[in-house]
């Protein structure tokens, strides 16, 4: 092993040095693969999801040693490990807070978080909020199967009210979050819904997730066929796709159903679904996904609670904004030209410093404690 | 004509007051000039967890003690030689602390009916002879303060509150310390005030000498040689400061990038203050949504390579538990660093105890053993921030640093140290395949058992790792018991061998005693002092003073048995002493104190004189 401690000839401590080296090469989807054997119950949407993501990296044309799949606890979070990059399956909640410590290092990185509806929205939710709020270059993968999987089927905080589980034999009393909602209150600068059986527009999602620069809050919807089977079907169903999945656009009328005869318009800060024919196609607005002012894109986002009935899909916003991390690294560097590359010795010395002249003779107390002090105890 | 000049070897200033009289700075200005002065010093500032309690309640009385002297010294002092009492509730709070004989100099403007009432005094202390056997000077500071700036043009607010200007000018001259110094100090500490209220400041300062000078009030003044420290040049300290320097000296040492995540909490929060003042260093600090965040960043920072610290109060510790686990699981190198403070629960913000030691001993679920460090001193929080540095990276593992609210806020003279003087510390990457054509993230290096540091971006070394039990070696997920036994006992052995690469812990004991007193952290000066005190009187005591407390040097158990009696004085209910009781079944003593003060020197004394004769 070439990893030593205490051995000045080997290795080095750069992280420049280490993370050296990278030679672009095409790879494919099963270089992203990793060797651990999946743990996954069969049928479970995460599989979808991840063939989706390690589908899509090669394309991104980043090497895998600088990605990073950080993840929380849930059954979701157990992706980093069936990733080859590195990865960090961390503790429950916390994936934006670990996260942040890369992104905020390293800018060299790119930095996918992956959580679960209860990891990112119950323990975590002070972490997700803040994380997306500050614009830290990360992409969130939220997979919201409306239910605890790992832990068994409890409600989770965007269950339906009333669900009924183990630990609410009487129905669930909780209101449910709305993801999209909450990441737009967050402030933040990409806000887009997927489904975990859309192979297509999962990878259309998370490209552009990938090419933004900030946080990206993707949620995903994702079927747990164990303990919340069929929560989205009404989006997956034969019919329910196109009567129900309002597919959002940048630049395009917002028209769906299956035969083109529904679309959104915009009112007194309300989006409302109408019938074409009714108000006609004038009148149905144009989706602009870059529109500063957050307004359009949570009007959007309140069309749908859970997916009950029409649900929009696809990137409700996106908006340039500087990241957390690059001012960082500007405030770094905007110090260094104005002070110079900080200097250890000038600043042991700074400040009001004095010099001790040589010892007097025999009356200075002598003991034997440790030199550094440079004092002695006495009194 | 001037007052004779007598010579202390010692003397103990206490500065009370409001806490909107500016005590604090007033302590901080003398302490400056002290400083450059050449005296040994040493600090312990006392303030309430309340911005501004409601004024001239006894809640509201903030105080600085300062002690200084021409030879070393090791605590604040016991008890304050002059007591500076800028109103009734301040003379209130602190007269406990005064032996008669002791000067006390107080601002009689402020001794009105109300103020009296207010402090619980039901007559006026100053003119009722209750202060009888002490020196009393009631100086009319706010008055006279006034009056000397009558032309200075400020208003009558801004005049009265720079009495505590005036009283430093009195003190200045009292104890004849340098005035260019403070008047430069006052104009750095006030320079985002006008210049007018600068000017003023100065002004009054200038006042309060002059007054010490022409008036014949005091019978002499006094002065204080400078100490005969180890030569060498000196700054003042103090602990959080210290600290931070230590860290960016670690950083710089191993030639890692700092990170350091915090959320805001008394006393740790100077730490972050200070470092992000240091981004032309490169450090990078980060002030998280709160203590699990700020947690959860370092461990990022730290799986990525860098130097990554947090640092917070008991509370923020409790929070960050979890993490640390992971921290533990994952074999990271980064510092946890607590400055303890009273509780249970919000407890004394402000105040010092050391009552977190078990919680960094014991406070995480599962077997999650993690090393711990102590600083003794406000100056040498520099170092044990670079030895918990050093530990950490070297063995790839969370390390508690422990400080706590006295060697937060105190302060001392520092001897500088050259880089030349700071400790190796090398870390190296792995870079490289580790068993045939593959990267185990978990295979150990013999020696230490720290496992390799494959950064993120290392081409080909793409591994996943995290919170569950890994198999040793290759660091994949298991379940299996054998292998969860293992890897406990590995975690276990890691941090145990720590042992074999500190120093064993040093005795003190030049007349071959009976009694063994062991501290850690901060109670080294007062139990040095107590020490020093006994031994004055011909009395025999051994001293040992742990900066490792896990793992305890080698030499430990050695030493504890050595002595017929151990006494283990803390500002805790006793937890070392139960460290060291479970783990060499030796009959040691709990002395305990849990005040929020440090110990005394005197109380010390009196517990080792009553064990020794026992
Ligand atoms: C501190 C802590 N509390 C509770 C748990 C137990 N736990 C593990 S996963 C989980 C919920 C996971 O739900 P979600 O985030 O929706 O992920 P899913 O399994 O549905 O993908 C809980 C409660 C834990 N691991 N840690
Ligand atoms: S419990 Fe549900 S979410 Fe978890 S793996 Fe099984 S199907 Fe998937
Ligand atoms: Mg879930």
């Amino acid at each position: 092993m070439t990893e030593s401690n205490g051995n000045k000839s080997e290795g080095n401590g750069h992280i420049e040095d280490a993370a050296a080296g990278t030679v672009a090469v095409q790879l494919t989807r099963k270089d992203f693969a990793s060797d651990q054997e999946i743990r996954w119950c069969p049928g479970c949407g995460d599989y979808a999801v991840l063939a989706a993501v390690q589908g899509l990296m090669p394309e991104l044309g980043v090497p895998r040693e600088k990605i990073v799949f950080v993840s929380g606890i849930g059954c979701s979070s157990r992706f980093p490990y069936y990733m080859n990059t590195y990865g960090l399956h961390g503790i429950h909640g916390r994936a934006p807070a670990l996260a942040s410590g890369i992104a905020l290092t390293r800018p060299d990185l790119q930095v996918w978080v992956v959580t679960g509806d209860g990891d990112a929205l119950s323990i975590g939710g002070n972490h997700f909020i803040h994380t997306i709020r500050r614009n830290v270059n990360l992409k969130i993968l939220l997979f919201n199967n409306e239910v605890y999987g790992l832990t068994k089927g409890q409600y989770s905080p965007t269950s339906r009210q009333g669900m009924i589980t183990k630990s609410t034999p009487m129905g669930s009393l909780d209101r449910s979050f709305n993801p999209i909602s909450l990441a737009l209150g967050s402030e933040a600068t990409f806000v887009a819904r997927t489904l975990d059986v859309d192979r297509k527009h999962i990878s259309e999602v998370l490209r552009a997730a990938a090419s933004h620069k900030g946080s990206a809050m993707i949620e995903i919807y994702q079927n747990c066929n164990v303990f919340n089977d069929g929560a989205f079907d009404i989006l997956t169903s034969k019919g329910g796709r196109a009567e129900n999945q309002i597919r959002l656009v940048h630049g395009e009328k917002v028209i769906f159903g299956e035969n083109k005869d529904k679309g959104i318009v915009f009112e007194n800060g309300e989006a409302k679904i109408a019938s074409i024919s009714e108000v006609g196609e004038d009148r149905i607005a144009v989706h602009d996904a870059h529109r500063e002012d957050p307004s359009w894109a949570f009007a959007l986002s309140r069309l749908s609670q859970n997916p009950t009935g029409p649900t929009p899909m696809g990137v409700f916003r996106q908006v340039e904004a500087a990241t957390y991390d690059d001012q960082m690294n500007q405030q770094l560097a905007a110090a260094q030209t104005k002070l110079g590359q900080g200097d250890l010795a000038s600043l042991l010395n700074s400040g009001d410093t004095w010099e001790a002249p040589e010892r007097r003779g025999s009356d200075a107390p002598v003991y034997a404690g440790p030199e550094r002090r440079g004092r002695q105890p006495g009194e | 004509m001037t007052a004779p000049i007598k010579e202390l070897e010692r003397v103990v200033v206490r500065f009370a007051g409001d806490s909107g009289d500016g005590m604090q700075a007033t302590g901080d200005r003398f302490v400056e000039a002290t400083a450059v002065f050449g005296n040994d010093l040493s600090t312990l500032p006392d303030f309430p967890a309340e911005i501004r309690a409601p004024a001239g309640t006894l809640a509201g009385v903030s105080s600085f003690q300062v002690h200084f002297s021409d030879h070393d010294i090791l605590t604040p002092g016991d008890s304050p030689n002059v007591l500076v009492t800028m109103n009734p509730a301040g003379l209130k709070a602190n007269l406990r602390d005064v032996q008669k004989g002791s000067i006390i100099i107080a601002n009689s403007d402020t001794f009105t009916q109300g103020n009296l009432e207010k402090a619980g005094f039901e007559s006026n202390p100053l003119e009722d002879g209750s202060l009888e056997g002490y020196q009393l000077y009631p100086i009319p500071m706010t008055s006279l303060t006034v009056e000397a700036l009558k032309d200075s043009g400020v208003g009558k607010k801004d005049a009265e509150r720079a009495k505590n200007m005036f009283a430093l000018g009195v003190m200045s001259w009292l104890f004849h310390r340098p005035t260019d110094t403070t008047a430069g100090s006052i104009r750095k500490r006030f320079a985002k005030l006008p210049e007018e209220v600068i000017e003023a400041n100065i002004a009054a300062f200038k006042a309060g000498i002059n007054f010490g000078e022409t008036t014949e009030l005091f019978i002499s003044s006094f002065s204080v040689k400078p100490a005969s420290l180890k030569p060498g040049r000196y700054r003042n300290i103090s602990g959080n400061a210290a600290l931070a320097w230590g860290l960016i000296a670690a950083a710089h040492q191993a030639k890692l990038p700092l990170f350091y995540a915090g959320y805001p909490i008394t006393p740790a929060s100077d730490v972050l203050h200070e470092l992000a003042r240091y981004k032309h260093f490169g450090v990078r600090t980060f002030q998280a949504e709160d203590e699990i965040a700020a947690a959860g960043a370092v461990v990022g920072a730290a799986f990525s390579g860098n130097l990554s610290v947090t640092c917070t109060s008991g509370p923020g510790v409790d929070l960050k538990s979890e993490t640390m686990g992971l921290a533990v699981s994952m074999e990271l190198p980064l510092l946890i660093v607590d400055v303890q403070r009273g509780g249970p629960s919000t407890g004394l913000p402000t105040k010092t105890e050391q009552s977190d030691l078990l919680l960094a001993m014991y406070g995480r679920h599962g077997e999650a053993p993690m090393p711990i460090v102590a600083a003794s001193t406000p100056a040498d929080c520099f170092w044990a921030a670079i030895e918990a540095a050093r530990i950490a990276l070297k063995y790839r593992t969370p390390v508690f640093l422990m400080s706590d609210g006295f060697l937060a806020n105190g302060s001392e003279p520092w001897l500088i140290p050259s880089i030349e003087d700071l400790p190796d510390i090398w870390v190296s990457f792995a870079t490289e395949m580790n068993h045939d054509g593959e990267f185990w993230p978990f295979l150990r290096d013999q020696e230490t058992l720290a496992r390799p540091w494959a950064i993120p971006g290392t081409p080909g070394l793409q591994h996943r790792i995290g919170g569950l039990e890994k198999a040793d070696g290759t660091g994949n997920i298991s379940y299996d018991p054998d292998n969860h036994e293992k890897m406990t006992r590995l975690r276990a052995a890691k941090v145990a061998g720590i042992a074999k690469d500190i120093p064993d812990v040093e005795v003190d004991d030049p007349d071959g005693a009976d009694l063994l007193v062991v501290g850690w952290g901060s109670t080294w000066g007062p139990i040095g002092a107590g020490v020093r005190r006994v031994r004055a009187r011909g009395k025999k005591v051994a001293w040992a003073h742990l900066r490792h407390v896990n793992p305890f040097p080698r030499n430990f158990g050695k030493v504890l048995r050595s002595y017929r009696k151990v006494l283990v004085p803390e500002m805790n209910m006793g937890h070392l002493v139960k460290m060291i009781r479970a783990e060499f079944l030796v009959d040691a003593k709990p002395y305990n104190k849990v005040q929020g003060l440090p110990f005394k020197a005197a109380e010390v004394e009196a517990m080792l004189l009553e064990l020794i004769d026992d």
